[in-house]
């Protein structure tokens, strides 16, 4: 059980990193990632916010939507309700973190600014909700998905401000300024993670 | 004439000046996704575009009645409930996108240039320019979909529009176009992460060259 869970949890930080090998979350990926401290402040807003959604979703999915007996028939299927029941959830939770943080730590909701509210949109959240219930993972499992998830999301996230720091000093060709030049250097960035393929399995044996 | 023209503007400026994913860098996410084959850049651009016209429309519509606090909460409803629909759509008429597109059919709700042009556009305009402005989006997501789908199924498998079959029924099952031939190792890499990166990187550069003004490139000298 707890190998399968370690397996699950480094799986998701570098296998199936939710960056940079399954593209989500592009957009703060390439709007946050400039500065060190507020990539480090969103993702873990981020982190926060994809283990509470999980608890949340987990729940009313396996009671609510899609019920099943002691034998596994399904009670009843609400299941085409999934999109709409799970991205209200998330953005209820969002406007209660909003709130929190507001009240108890301004410095870091001055810092993290607009893309709090952002996080709504942030297909990671979404994302990883709906890909615990699609992976059959049972409550365990699923946050200690959700939590890889979000601390691959950090390692992706420090990583990168690293190298664009490094990418905003070069000279480039004039219509590579900016985006396209950072996007280049997610390419290389996101090669590297596939080294790590298969190095998890090799660990752990699962 | 100056009505109509602004009309057409609103509808072509989806295509290259504002085109969503290259300019305003909107729906970043699908866009790296699912374009491994054109295919998919295809039925993921038009199940888009739907939802984008559609959730157009009724934001526009409603954009007197709905309360200025609650309009992000109330614009995502609408959104979720359009893009509902095109699961169960796609579910029961495509089953083969539906699995190709996998997690990143209901994820079309996250999309920023959906939940983007509703606050953007649909809840300062009227309906029919609301309309418009969600088909000119969406042809623009569309076309930029499915250029890098062609670029990097090209250059990943040797085949064009592998797949399309699923889309238009009446073409034969396991319909392709060789565009490289089979003796040729494709550049698998392409169709992985980081090959979407790249394309992602140059065609946005390519954006960048072509709608810069002509005159400001001969001052770059041949640098440009």
């Amino acid at each position: 059980m707890a190998l399968k869970l370690a397996s699950i949890f480094f799986t998701m930080i570098l296998v199936d990193n939710y960056v940079l090998a399954k593209f989500l979350g592009i957009c703060p990926f390439l709007g946050v990632s400039k500065k060190l401290d507020s990539a480090v402040g969103m993702s873990l807003a981020v982190t926060f916010v994809m283990v509470v959604a999980t608890a949340a979703t987990w729940p009313i999915q396996m009671f609510l939507l899609t019920p099943t007996d002691a034998a596994g028939n399904l009670k009843w299927d609400m299941g085409y309700l999934q999109t709409i029941v799970f991205i209200l959830i998330i953005a209820i939770l969002v406007q209660l973190l909003e709130n929190v943080l507001k009240k108890y730590i301004p410095a870091l909701y001055k810092s993290l600014g607009v893309y709090l509210p952002l996080i709504t949109t942030n297909c990671t959240i979404l994302g990883v909700t709906i890909l615990n219930i699609d992976n059959g993972y049972n409550f365990i499992e699923a946050i200690v998905c959700a939590a890889g998830a979000g601390i691959g999301f950090l390692v992706a996230m420090v990583l990168f401000s690293g190298v664009r720091r490094r990418v905003e000093q070069a000279v480039t060709p004039k219509c590579f300024e900016g985006l396209p030049i950072t996007l280049v250097a997610a390419a290389i960035t996101s090669l590297s993670f596939m080294g790590f393929g298969g190095i998890v399995e090799s660990i752990f044996g699962a | 004439m100056s009505n109509e023209n602004s009309k057409l503007k609103i509808l072509t400026n989806g295509i290259l000046a504002e085109n969503p994913v290259l300019r305003l860098v909107l729906g970043t996410c699908p866009t790296l996704a699912v374009t491994t084959m054109a295919s998919n850049g295809i039925g993921m651009g038009l199940a888009a575009t739907f939802v984008l016209l559609c959730s157009n429309i009724v934001i526009s519509a409603l954009r007197k009645i709905i309360p200025d606090q609650v309009r992000i909460p109330a614009y995502i409803s609408v959104i979720a409930g359009f893009v509902s629909v095109v699961q169960m759509l796609v579910k029961a008429f495509v089953p083969s996108l539906d699995a190709s597109l996998g997690v990143y059919l209901p994820l079309i709700v996250v999309n920023c240039i959906i939940l983007g042009r509703a606050e953007m556009f649909a809840s300062k305009n009227n309906v029919l320019d609301s309309a418009l402005d969600g088909i000119g989006m969406g042809i623009g997501f569309t076309i930029t979909l499915t250029i890098m789908g062609s670029i990097r199924e090209i250059l990943g498998a040797g085949t064009w529009m592998a797949g399309l079959d699923g889309l238009l029924p009446f073409l034969p099952a396991g319909f392709k176009i060789q565009i490289l031939p089979a003796s040729i190792d494709p550049f698998s890499l392409m169709t992985s992460a980081p090959g979407g990166f790249f394309v992602f990187g140059i065609l946005m550069a390519a954006a960048v060259y072509l709608t810069t003004p002509k005159a400001a490139k001969t001052a770059e000298g041949g640098e440009a």
